[in-house]
């Protein structure tokens, strides 16, 4: 049975936007901490650090978490995508961050991070995800800039060009 | 807002699991989806110096059902349950009320079970599970038992288990024909805890009528059909027999106001879908 002390710090090994990574954290290492601290990736942002304000809002194995939710050592052997991951090729926006941009769908920028890997995540599986359906997913996050308007009305943009070009981008 | 220290274990199998509760009970926590654990550890509102993970055990994960009851085990996800086919006929009311369970963010790793055992009285499946009469599946090394919902919530946060038992899995009993099913919720933003909930089954010579977010635990009342006046009394009464109590997100007599107003719609709603 796998056992790891309180004090021990155990390998981990995982999937990170693609790229097999591996680091060490004892167990009660959040995600959050483990991504920024240990990986290096401060794309995930941490706000409430209690699963309220989705700042922190990941992948994991395809599905979207609260990363602050979650321990390292949860993770072992799973896929984790981040912000960082959503685009392929440096210096190039996806269709939903380049509507983001457009829209003025940020502007600190602090919860836009967990709000791209939320929405992202719905538009690729419901590409016919309508108003209220983004606004359902969107509901699970806090913004004190923008007033969530621009926000929808950017993925409502994005889900449109998406489907005219019958693929995620 | 960082847990304190743990050590960490993580069974494959359920006979581990229990292994590990039996030795170690008191000091262990069963770590399933984690979305209130975790940050009660982060508050400090729990400190075990161990968690059980369980959700590498693949025998918990399936969610099954025959034709009385369907069969939700420790690690399957609420995502997993509002996803299962058949949900809306097998049964109406937990379809209904799991949009209202946080967010699809939290839905996606939060279990059922998980939130069952952590007995928070406004969690929309404690009071689905007391509003139809289902049952927790107990297992440790020394005996399986299954206990009505109705018995095992006993007070805030608070349940019948032992230390050393572990949720193994919740059983929602199957709709029959003949009822309606109705719920209804108040909170300051969806997927925020409730103020107040309300889940109702109508039949036609009797409704029941379950509130969660005032009391302790659920309060679940059944009564002949009753309508108008007569409904509205009731639910008065049931309002001012609930403990109702001023917090920061509502007072008193808020809740009470809400029991009587919601309670009603829900009663209706649910005589209105008498299948």
């Amino acid at each position: 049975m796998y056992r790891v002390k309180a004090s021990e710090k155990i390998g981990i090994g995982f999937t990170l936007n693609g790229r097999s990574v591996e680091g060490r954290a004892e167990p009660r290492m959040l995600l959050t901490d483990f991504l920024r601290h240990e990986c290096g990736m401060t794309g995930t942002h941490v706000g409430c650090e209690h699963g309220v304000c989705g700042a922190c809002t990941v992948r994991i194995d395809g599905e979207m978490a609260r990363g602050c939710l979650t321990f390292a050592v949860q993770i072992d052997g799973c896929s984790v995508e981040t912000v960082e991951g959503l685009s392929k090729t440096p210096g190039e926006l996806t269709v939903l961050q380049d509507a983001f941009r457009r829209h003025h769908a940020l502007q600190c920028g602090f919860c836009t991070p967990g709000i791209l890997m939320s929405l992202d995540t719905l538009l690729r599986n419901e590409p016919d995800a309508d108003e209220e359906r983004i606004r359902d997913v969107l509901g699970g996050h806090l913004c004190r800039c923008t007033g969530y308007q621009p926000i929808v009305a950017a993925t409502l943009e994005a889900a449109e060009l998406l489907r005219s070009r019958n693929g995620h981008v | 807002m960082k847990p304190p220290r743990f050590d960490y274990v993580r069974p494959e199998t359920v006979d581990e699991a229990l292994e590990v509760l039996a030795t170690e009970a008191g000091n262990a926590r069963v770590l399933a989806g984690g979305q209130s654990l975790v940050p009660m550890l982060g508050m400090r509102l729990a400190r075990p110096s161990l968690l059980i993970d369980i959700n590498r055990i693949a025998s918990l994960k399936d969610i099954r059902q025959d034709k009385n009851a369907i069969l939700i085990p420790a690690a399957a996800r609420q995502a997993a349950l509002l996803a299962f086919p058949g949900l809306r006929e097998a049964c109406p009311l937990l379809a209904r009320a799991m949009p209202w369970i946080g967010h699809a963010q939290t839905r996606s790793r939060g279990t059922v079970c998980g939130s069952i055992a952590h007995a928070d009285p406004s969690a929309e499946l404690v009071l689905c599970l007391v509003a139809l009469g289902g049952s927790v599946n107990l297992r440790s090394r020394r005996r399986r038992r299954s206990v009505a919902a109705r018995e095992f919530f006993v007070g805030l946060m608070t349940t019948s288990r032992e230390e050393d038992e572990l949720v193994e899995s919740v059983t929602f009993p199957v709709a029959r024909g003949g009822a309606g099913y109705a719920f209804a919720e108040f909170a300051r933003r969806h997927g925020d805890f409730a103020i107040v909930s309300v889940a109702a089954v109508a039949r036609p010579d009797a409704i029941e009528v379950t509130v969660g977010g005032v009391d302790d635990v659920p309060a679940h009342r059944s009564w002949a059909r009753l309508r108008g006046d007569d409904l509205d009394d009731a639910l008065n009464t049931l309002a001012w027999e609930l403990d109702a109590r001023d917090d920061i997100h509502a007072d008193a007599r808020l809740r009470r106001d809400l029991v009587r107003s919601i309670g009603r719609r829900t009663v209706e709603e649910a005589a209105a879908c008498i299948a």
